[in-house]
């Protein structure tokens, strides 16, 4: 499939202009769209002083070294000018405007050279310790988890609770159905920051502060979620409903044998959403968490970014860490998506 | 568990809108009625009402003699078939016919036999795995019907269940109905817009228009004793042929530009508005010579030009063919003023344009009087 795609053309023997053109316009697209996500994955592997080269890299480059026994790990340069020049040697140390270095391979000799006569040998390495030192140095584990927690529990109960709504709201004829409908969608129009601040209050009073539940009731009704599940289930014949009503289902069992188990389409849209929204809310818990042990990832990262100083390099591998779960559950339910919105249409 | 039906006074309003006025019958334990009309007249609001879906706004029914206005649906003991069969799609054919009997905490070895013998008797036991989307249209139906089976019901109701068939199905399901309904001896409702499924099946046809019954009767009974214009429309195909016109005492209706036609009504009063029906079969076609029209006897009843000249008494009319629809056994002939359709038992040579002349004989003349209500015969 891939390659007929890019191979695809217009003129029938030859490369038309417009070939070109679409091919240039979509690779444009390509590198908008992938550039800076194949930047922040290379840059999450360079060290610290890699990511302050000038000018930037694109590669993780850093500086070669040697092991030279007792004297320890020892940066290579290269002299550019002198007795030594073109030679590749070790810098002991450096004293004043004289470097000190050694070869290598005869490390008992030192030679003095003016720190300007050199420069630095760069070699591609990835720094892995960025990973490794999430999981050593900060509670990263505990952030995942809350992160995780979060987002499973508050889909779940998303769904749960939405589709309840979305099925009472679809199947049910009442007064006052459409107002309900109306009012609800009507909260849409509210900005989340103008709520903040009373749904922090509510919080307090209900001692939801520094709780991972305090991050999860307050949104798991959504009226997008409404919306979306009702306008699906208005989709499915309500001769099934009263088919399962003659089969002697309580309303209970019509809403989860019948309505949850068809709705699956739009349920996987509305999931995939609101993992989306989970994992990567941040206001929100900024406001009701303030105790490290309950931070989320994104509050981690933030974190990170410290009032003088930024761990720049711990802060890319982290952001690397946080997007994987996220473009994996897209990758697995996107397919569910197109399925959702083509099959609410039709039909 | 009798499974008799009867409504009384039965209403039905959807606000300001009567869906069903006042409709009283009884349906016998063991009968196949059929609730035929056309479409709009409120039969599937009427079998809804039965089954439970719908609320009753006024009247009683009665299921095996127990008032159930207010029992809910799934306890009445009765299982409905949908037109669109309503299977659970994201069930297997199984499932879709032990949903009913789960949902009554039914032992699972009593649900393995119930669908298993309904399976073999509707030929469904190879598809019991497949889901509804994996079947035709016919095994479809006989899920809904396996469905309605296991489940053991007093009264079987049926929704339009054969409407979304081909034609061939529909010949082939009516007699399996039919079938069924012998083996089962369960009590059936069956709604249709169909008159020939509502002959061909029923033992009683509840015959309905605008929310009102008009006519309640056994096929043979409706068809050859209509009571009104509109069951005598409605039942039989093609139609029966109406022709208005004026009463003119001693039976006889005169039909303007037509003719007089003699009938066997009584108490039908001069001067009052009348219209006279005839069933295609019962026309008689006189035989035709040579663009000259003569009756059996030889008479002449009619000149070249097709104009009458004599049919006093005779019940003669002359008119052109303006269609003629060869079925093979049997061939329709369509007139043209009069506006009549002749059934001619055998193939026929005649034409469009052609002249006949055609007999209707008083004895198979409905009559109808300015109400449209039929009026009484004596016997020939």
């Amino acid at each position: 499939m891939a390659p007929s795609v890019l191979t695809a053309q217009r003129g029938r023997y030859a490369w038309d202009w417009t070939d070109w053109a679409a091919h240039l316009y979509l690779l444009a697209g390509v590198v908008l769209m992938f550039g800076p996500i194949a930047w922040l994955g290379l840059s999450s592997l360079k060290s610290e002083t890699g990511l302050n080269l000038f000018p930037p890299t694109f590669l993780p480059y850093e500086q070669a070294t040697v092991d030279a026994g007792e004297r320890g790990k020892l940066r290579l340069f290269k002299v550019t000018e002198g007795d030594h020049q073109g030679e590749t040697l070790a810098e002991l140390r450096r004293i004043g405007r004289q470097a000190q270095l050694i070869d290598p391979a005869h490390p008992e000799t030192i030679i003095r050279r003016p720190g300007a006569a050199r420069e630095p040998v760069m070699q591609v390495r990835a720094a892995v310790e960025n990973y490794s030192g999430l999981f050593s140095q900060f509670n990263f584990l505990r952030y995942f988890w809350n992160s995780g927690f979060i987002t499973v529990v508050a889909t779940l109960l998303t769904l749960l609770v939405n589709s309840m709504a979305a099925f009472g709201l679809s199947k049910y004829r009442f007064q006052g159905r459409e107002p309900v409908f109306l009012l609800m969608l009507a909260t849409l129009m509210i900005p989340p920051t103008i709520v903040l601040v009373p749904n922090y209050l509510i919080a307090t009073e209900l001692g939801l502060t520094n709780s991972l539940w305090g991050v999860i009731w307050p949104a798991v009704a959504t009226p997008t979620g409404v919306f979306l599940l009702r306008q699906y289930m208005l989709t499915l014949p309500d001769e099934l409903i009263e088919a399962a009503r003659m089969d002697n289902a309580s309303e209970w069992r019509i809403y989860w044998r019948i309505i949850l188990p068809l709705s699956a389409p739009a349920l996987a849209v509305l999931a995939i959403f609101s993992v989306m929204w989970r994992w990567n809310e941040f206001l929100w818990p900024m406001v009701v968490l303030s105790r490290s042990e309950v931070y989320t990832l994104p509050l981690a990262l933030n974190s990170f970014q410290g009032e003088l100083t930024t761990q720049w390099n711990y802060l890319l591998a982290m952001t690397v860490v946080t997007l994987v779960p996220i473009t994996v559950i897209f990758a697995i339910l996107q397919k569910h998506i197109t399925q959702g919105i083509a099959s609410a249409g039709v039909k | 568990m009798s499974g008799s039906l009867s409504l009384r006074r039965v209403r039905k309003s959807f606000g300001a809108v009567d869906v069903i006025r006042d409709v009283s019958f009884d349906i016998r334990d063991g009968g196949f009625t059929v609730f035929v009309g056309p479409s709009g007249c409120g039969k599937s609001t009427l079998l809804r009402m039965i089954c439970g879906l719908e609320t009753v706004s006024a009247g009683e029914i009665a299921i095996g003699g127990d008032v159930v206005n207010h029992v809910p649906a799934a306890r009445r003991g009765l299982a409905m078939v949908f037109q669109s069969y309503a299977l659970y799609p994201h069930m297997t054919v199984f499932q879709n016919m032990a949903f009913g009997l789960e949902n009554i905490a039914t032992p699972k070895p009593e649900i393995e036999r119930r669908v298993a013998e309904a399976a073999r008797m509707l030929k469904l036991d190879t598809y019991l795995q497949r889901k509804p989307t994996a079947l035709s249209g016919g095994q479809r139906q006989r899920v809904a019907i396996g469905r309605a089976i296991v489940r053991e019901p007093r009264i079987f109701l049926f929704d339009e269940p054969l409407s979304n068939l081909d034609a061939e199905l529909r010949v082939g399901m009516r007699a399996e109905l039919t079938d069924l309904h012998r083996r089962l001896g369960t009590t059936m409702v069956y709604v249709t817009h169909d008159q020939t499924e509502a002959m061909t099946m029923a033992d009683t046809i509840v015959v309905l228009r605008a929310g009102h019954v008009e006519q309640v009767g056994a096929p043979l009974e409706l068809y050859n004793n209509p009571c009104n214009l509109f069951v005598a429309g409605f039942i039989g195909s093609p139609r029966m042929n109406f022709l208005d016109g004026v009463s003119v005492g001693q039976g006889a209706v005169e039909v303007s530009g037509i003719g007089r036609f003699e009938t066997l009504a009584t108490e039908l009063p001069a001067g009052g508005r009348a219209t006279i029906g005839i069933r295609p079969e019962h026309i008689r076609l006189d035989d035709t010579i040579g663009g000259r029209v003569s009756d059996a006897g030889g008479n002449r009843v009619s000149d070249a030009g097709g104009n009458r000249v004599s049919d006093a008494g005779g019940n003669h009319v002359s008119g052109t063919v303006a269609g003629v629809e060869q079925l093979g056994g049997l061939s329709y002939l369509r007139l043209a003023s009069p506006d009549v359709t002749v059934q001619i038992a055998g193939q026929t040579g005649l034409g469009y344009g052609d002249a006949v002349s055609v007999h209707l004989p008083p004895a198979a003349i409905h009559v109808f009087d300015a109400d449209g209500l039929a009026v009484g015969r004596r016997s020939p």
